[in-house]
């Protein structure tokens, strides 16, 4: 891979900018965190639709995972609509891994979380813009794809908007609870198996509360009580996981 | 009130000649409280009524399932120590107690599934308590990788203490939701062995069956510890001292 002429050179121009700012926003006692956020979250974002082949990568897992199990238990769409909840937060969780890889890995390589750190800025406030950004390409269209496996397993549409609220919402923790696995597996070689090994423990209770919301979503039940546990655990992530993640983050620059 | 004590505890040659002579004073008690509850609970105490003989694999069992969290929690609490005031001597107990824990819950798991055979007619049964303990197998096996993946051991201690106070915050709440999902699913189909209504030559031994293994692991942990500071402090000229004694 290049490292010229390739998004790469965008994001030293980026990160440039935003050392930049948090020179000025130093001397004022006041940084604007808010500010540094919101441009990391447009750079990657940026960055990602530069590269558009990975962000469906994801997805196209997902579709895959999906297509597995009517071919390995049986195409009856009876019995697919049954296991549809399980096959649906597997798949979604397995995506979610997959892409976990494209969190830090690329900042990792060219220095700017070491730019982050550096800057004067929360490393915290910036971790919860990244995988606020990460959410947002990864996860939010995860959702989306939902009901198109769904539907394919032979759910009733009727189902359709309970199935996004809770991938949605559940894809969020799932977010929150990687970005600490892939900081601590940050420049280590080949992690994938370790990543998942960290990550899948800690995200089981997500699975566990998201497949019963999907499952109440296709039977017709009330699914407020499984999608508060799941914002529950959101708002527990949201408020500990980028602070673990940048502690994380600054071990792995030592 | 003076500190010392506790300062002296960061120093890893102190630390060394502690855990030598502490040994002992763990691993005999250990010992004999190991040897009379297993007399006291395989012999002595009479067979459960509804279980027979069976029950008795509850004297390896639930020391075991006990340990296995109570390991937990002194890794994470070790961990937290390093962390906070970078103390290494903290992060190498930590170390040391990470496969401590992954065979108590390892055994935990086995005697639960060899228990399930004969009461429940089956192995394995997706029972909160075995799902959860199998879930903390896991959560020990990636500490144990996260270590052995990253080759410099200070950026190990510091990034797995990190997962095991993670870890720790996440345990209960793996504990809650796995017992949520099973009771959605099947109702419990299992009459337990409640403490209260134990018989007085049944708990006698179960406790010091837990005592016993606290004991042990109190013992081994030492021991292991012994090795974690030997290991690091390597190229330091008090282990040559030691060594040519």
């Amino acid at each position: 891979m290049s490292r010229f002429g390739s998004p790469a050179a965008g994001v030293v121009v980026q990160a440039g900018a935003i050392t930049r700012q948090s020179t000025v926003w130093a001397g004022s006692h006041q940084a604007p965190i808010l500010d540094a956020a919101r441009l990391a979250l447009t750079r990657d974002l940026q960055l990602a639709f530069r590269k558009r082949g990975q962000l469906v990568q994801p997805l196209a897992f997902f579709a895959m995972v999906t297509m597995l199990f009517p071919l390995a238990i049986s195409p009856e769409l009876a019995r697919l609509r049954e296991i549809a909840p399980g096959v649906l937060w597997a798949g979604a969780l397995l995506a979610s891994l997959l892409a976990l890889e494209f969190l830090f890995r690329d900042d990792a390589y060219d220095g700017t979380l070491e730019q982050y750190a550096l800057s004067g800025q929360s490393l915290t406030w910036l971790m919860f813009a990244k995988t606020a950004a990460h959410w947002l390409l990864t996860g939010l269209p995860l959702a989306l794809m939902a009901p198109l496996a769904a539907l394919s397993l032979g759910v009733s549409a009727a189902a359709v908007p309970g199935i996004v609220v809770s991938v949605a919402v559940g894809s969020v923790a799932l977010s929150l609870i990687g970005s600490i696995g892939a900081a601590l597996t940050l420049g280590i070689k080949r992690s994938g198996a370790l990543l998942s090994l960290l990550t899948l423990p800690l995200s089981l209770p997500v699975l566990i509360f998201g497949a019963r919301a999907t499952q109440l979503a296709i039977s017709g039940g009330p699914l407020l009580a499984p999608l508060e546990l799941l914002a529950a655990l959101v708002v527990l992530g949201v408020t500990l996981a980028p602070l673990a993640a940048a502690a994380a983050v600054r071990i792995s620059l030592e | 009130m003076t500190w010392t004590w506790f300062h002296r505890l960061g120093s890893p040659p102190y630390v060394y000649g502690l855990a030598t002579r502490l040994t002992p004073w763990f691993a005999w008690p250990a010992a004999l409280l190991i040897i009379g509850g297993l007399w006291g609970g395989l012999v002595l105490a009479p067979p459960d009524y509804q279980q027979g003989d069976g029950f008795r694999i509850i004297y390896v069992h639930a020391p075991s399932a006990w340990m296995s969290l109570m390991v937990y929690t002194t890794m994470a609490i070790a961990a937290a120590v390093g962390l906070i005031w970078r103390i290494k001597v903290a992060h190498a107990v930590a170390a040391s107690c990470a496969p401590i824990g992954a065979s108590f819950t390892f055994a935990a798991l086995v005697t639960g599934a060899l228990w399930g055979e004969p009461m429940w007619g089956t192995y394995w049964e997706w029972d909160p308590r075995l799902t959860s303990e199998l879930i903390l197998l896991f959560l020990y096996l990636g500490y144990m990788g996260l270590r052995a993946g990253l080759e410099d051991t200070q950026r190990a201690d510091r990034a797995s203490a990190v997962l095991a106070v993670v870890g720790v915050v996440n345990v209960p709440i793996i504990h809650y939701s796995v017992t949520w999902w099973n009771s959605l699913h099947q109702a419990p189909s299992v009459m337990r062995l409640a403490k209260p209504t134990m018989a007085a030559s049944m708990l006698v031994p179960l406790l010091m069956m837990l005592l016993g293994f606290t004991l042990f692991f109190g013992a081994v942990l030492l021991v292991r510890l012994r090795g974690e500071v030997l290991n690091r402090e390597r190229s330091a000229s008090w282990i040559r001292e030691i060594v040519s004694t």
